[in-house]
This record gives structure tokens, C-alpha cells and sequence, in this order.
């Protein structure tokens, strides 16, 4: 998608923004204008201290879900047998929205940025596993015995088939991923925390009723979505080249 | 070089495929495996690369018994055989990144492997090094199956084992690279062993050929061809009745 597409979709958007609050005339719907204005004045005054202890957590729990599920994903896609006795968990608990746990995994981490992390952690572990599984058993067989026949053993066939087989399949998890977490760290950053851009948005929303403040908070995290949105199409281009070209 | 003995192999749950079959292949030899589908002949290319094992008999290899796929046995599948996300001059190197990889281990690589990955010659050689840095899905069938054939002639392999290699190609190409594949055999003073079921291929490329018929196979049917591989031999009489012999002799199995 060109860069002058995604500009032109961007004004749109403002214009329709604008044209929504002529009509609706009220405090709870700002101009664009105006929430530029204040997001400006709120980036001196703390929302960039929410917005990089949002980015932070979000990050944490894509390393650390890239960390755990691609190998694991990569194991039970290379054997039938273990993928047999995994398969049914995954097939459970995969449809488990992820959301409904934060009350319990407050419970059991307490505050601080770990359960939030967690929550994260889960939702991207589950499709980054499910993905690079699904890509590591459709590898062909043919493709297989052929690398195999030049002498590659299990380790040369992880560095050379596995791993960069399985690279798609994780910058896909995390495409798909990305607006369900951040809807999710919407949630989590509503309890136990003074810092992130869930917190600033419902604070200004609904105790301090700042709602220009409140919509630059939406903006940050709009901004945060396609910041990693668009980081993600940087990686896909950087580390699959291939996909690009055919 | 390669000695089938008393081979019987069976996949689970189904009959045998071969039965206390004996077949030698010796140093050198151009061998087409000829037979319709589902006779067994790719299943004895994959006994022969170590990729499968007899269910009894053994195969040998320069008298050793296969118990893994050998560093000088070179593979070349239909297609498939190349890593789409590599490049042409990327996926030509493979061969020679896995065995600096492990190193020369006599398992993996041979003993005396020098660590190297230049595949430059064998590009030029095969006339691809224009596409060096094209994706296997930016090339065509031919040219990709010449890259299978540069990264495994990269290796330097004694033994060539071809299964299908060319039956996706339309007709030049593939009688282009049927003569270049015998040209490169003759070369590097390679055994060459073809599985195909196109009776003319076998023709052309084997001056020995097997033929396998419905499974069990038990006692090898073979065919001398010594005119295969020689120039112009497609345009001679004399091919055009080995491709009728075959054609009668697969009938009759």
C-alpha cells in the first residue's frame, strides 16, 4: 500500500471527524483540531510516560510470546506424536477470549507490569503457536527429504528449513494480533496502575471528564496500534523478501 | 558401487512393495528406472538416498550399509526440492552451508570437506548465474530445476539420484536438460540413476535400464540401452525401437 494512500485515508478520517463533531456540537466529541492541540500540550505533561509504559508491556509480551510459542509452535508442528497430545489443549483453550482471565491473573500476579504482560503474552503465545505449528507441518515432505538428502540432520534442518520457515507465520501472529492486544492492554491498564494510556484514558474519561485529553489518550494508543501495525510491515519486508517478490 | 540385496520393503499396512530383490548398479553406470505409477520405482530411489529403510535385505553403498542419506549422494526431486525463500544462488550454496554447518564430521560431510560455499562456477555452468538472486518463485520450472542440480552438483557428488527430475517440463526444456544432465554425469564421472515413467526419457537417459511392475517386485527386469547418451541418439532408429521394446516390455509385466 502506497504511502499517499494511507495519508489520503488519514484525511478522510479527519474530515469525517471533523464534519462528526460540527454535528454533534458537544463536549464529549472535540474537534480534531482541538484534541491535536491538547495531545500536543499532554506530551510535556505525562502522556509520553503512559505511552511508553503501554509500548513497553507490549513489547515485552511480543518478545516474550515470540520467545516461548515459536519454538514451541515449531516442535509440535516437526512431531505428529507431541502434536497429538497437545493438539486437543490447544484446540480448548485457543478460542478462550484471553480477556476474561484479568480479573484471575490479577489475582494471582498482583500489580505491576507483569500481569499485564501476562494477559498479552497469552493472547499472542496462542496464535503465534498456532501458526508456526500449522506452517512447520506443511513444510513438503519432498522439500524435507531433499535438504535432508544433502546431509542435514535435525539441527541444520531447524536453521535451514524450520526457522526461516516459521519467520512468516510469526510476523502474521503478530499482524493479527496487534489491535486484539491492544484492546486487551486497554483492559488490563485499567486496574492496579497510575501508568499507561488505558489508565490516562479512563481517567480523563470518566473521573477528570477532560475529554480532549481523553481523545489525545485514544490517539496515543491509535498511534501505538499502528506504530507496531506498521513496524511488523517493516520486518515482514526486512526479513521475508521472498513473499515481496513473488 | 551399489549392491540391492534381498531387499523387501513394505509401508505400514500394506503388501510389499519389493520382495527378496537383488539388483547392482556399478561405479559410473547411467540407470533409468522405468515403471507405471505406484510400482515402487521412487520408493527404491528413496531406499537407495537412505531416506527409507528395508524392512529386511539391505542396500549398500560402495559396501557400506545405508543407515542414513550419504554426503556423496545427491538428490534431485520433481519439484518442491528448493527453499522458496532463499535465492537461486542462496539455495545452490545449501549443500555446502550444511556441511560447513556440521563440518567435516564423515556423517554429515565428508572427512575431507574444505569449508567453502562458492557456487559460482556451477551457476555459470548451468547457465543461471543471471538469475543468481531470483526467488524460486520468480523463475521458471526449468531454471529451478537447474538450481536443484547446481546445489547438488556443488557437493560434488559420486552418486546422482534423479526422481521425476524433468517430467513437469514442456518438451525442449526438458530434452535440454536431459542432455545437460548426461553431459554433467559424463563430466564428473558421476553414477546416474533416473526414476521416471516416460519410456522415452528412459530411452534417452539410461543405458541400462530396470523395470518395475506391479508390486511385489521380485526379480529385476533389465534392459541394455548402450546407445543412450551418445549425440543425436533421439533422431536414430535404433531409439525409436527401444522406445517400442519398452513400451511392449511394460505392457507384459
Amino acid at each position: 500500500m502506497s504511502r499517499r494512500a494511507i495519508l489520503l485515508a488519514a484525511l478522510v478520517l479527519l474530515v469525517l471527524w471533523q464534519v462528526a463533531s460540527m454535528l454533534v456540537n458537544k463536549a464529549i466529541l472535540p474537534s480534531p483540531l482541538k484534541v491535536a492541540q491538547v495531545f500536543i500540550t499532554e506530551l510535556n505533561d505525562g502522556l509520553v510516560t503512559h505511552f511508553l509504559a503501554s509500548l513497553w508491556r507490549v513489547l515485552a509480551s511480543m518478545g516474550l510470546a515470540i520467545l516461548f510459542a515459536a519454538p514451541a509452535g515449531l516442535i509440535l508442528g516437526q512431531s505428529k506424536s507431541l502434536d497429538n497430545v497437545f493438539s486437543p489443549m490447544i484446540y480448548l483453550l485457543y478460542p478462550v477470549p484471553k480477556v476474561v482471565l484479568v480479573p484471575v491473573v490479577l489475582l494471582f500476579l498482583g500489580i505491576g507490569d507483569l500481569p499485564k504482560i501476562t494477559i498479552i503474552f497469552l493472547i499472542l503465545f496462542f496464535q503465534i503457536l498456532v501458526l508456526v505449528r500449522d506452517q512447520a507441518a506443511a513444510l513438503r515432505p519432498e522439500l524435507l527429504q531433499s535438504v535432508c538428502s544433502l546431509g542435514a540432520g535435525r539441527r541444520a534442518l531447524f536453521r535451514f528449513v524450520y526457522l526461516p520457515a516459521s519467520l512468516p507465520a510469526v510476523l502474521t501472529a503478530l499482524r493479527q494480533s496487534i489491535g486484539t492486544s491492544i484492546a486487551v492492554l486497554y483492559v488490563a491498564e485499567l486496574f492496579a496502575t497510575q501508568k499507561g494510556l488505558g489508565y490516562y484514558i479512563y481517567l480523563n474519561g470518566s473521573t477528570l471528564l477532560n475529554y480532549p485529553a481523553m481523545y489525545a489518550g485514544v490517539v496515543a494508543m491509535s498511534l501505538l496500534g499502528l506504530g507496531l501495525y506498521f513496524g511488523v510491515d517493516w520486518l515482514e519486508r526486512r526479513l521475508t523478501p521472498w513473499q515481496m517478490a513473488t | 558401487m551399489i549392491h540391492v540385496r534381498s531387499l523387501t520393503f513394505a509401508y505400514p499396512n500394506n503388501p510389499p512393495v519389493f520382495r527378496d530383490f537383488n539388483w547392482q548398479v556399478e561405479r559410473g553406470e547411467a540407470w533409468a528406472v522405468l515403471g507405471p505409477s505406484g510400482c515402487g520405482k521412487t520408493t527404491l530411489l528413496y531406499l537407495l538416498a537412505g531416506l527409507v529403510f528395508p524392512s529386511s535385505g539391505c542396500v549398500q553403498v560402495d559396501g557400506q550399509p545405508l543407515t542414513r542419506p550419504r554426503p556423496q549422494s545427491g538428490l534431485i526431486l520433481q519439484e518442491y526440492g528448493l527453499l522458496p525463500w532463499a535465492t537461486v544462488r542462496q539455495n545452490a550454496e545449501l549443500g555446502l552451508r550444511i556441511r560447513t554447518f556440521y563440518g567435516p564430521d564423515g556423517k554429515h560431510a565428508p572427512e575431507d570437506f574444505q569449508p567453502t560455499v562458492t557456487v559460482d562456477p556451477w551457476l555459470v555452468r548451468l547457465g543461471i548465474d543471471w538469475l543468481a538472486d531470483k526467488y524460486p518463485g520468480q523463475i521458471s520450472g526449468g531454471q529451478r530445476q537447474r538450481t536443484a542440480i547446481a546445489r547438488t552438483l556443488a557437493v560434488k557428488p559420486d552418486l546422482l539420484l534423479m526422481d521425476e527430475p524433468f517430467s513437469s517440463l514442456d518438451a525442449p526444456t526438458r530434452e535440454g536438460l536431459q542432455t545437460l544432465t548426461l553431459e554433467l554425469a559424463a563430466e564428473q564421472g558421476l553414477t546416474l540413476i533416473i526414476v521416471t515413467h516416460a519410456i522415452e526419457e528412459a530411452a534417452i537417459m539410461g543405458r541400462r535400464i530396470l523395470l518395475l511392475g506391479t508390486p511385489p517386485n521380485t526379480e529385476p527386469t533389465i534392459i541394455d540401452n548402450p546407445g543412450a547418451g551418445q549425440p543425436d541418439y533421439r533422431e536414430t532408429v535404433g531409439y525409436l525401437e527401444m522406445c517400442r521394446n519398452l513400451r511392449s516390455r511394460l505392457e507384459a509385466l
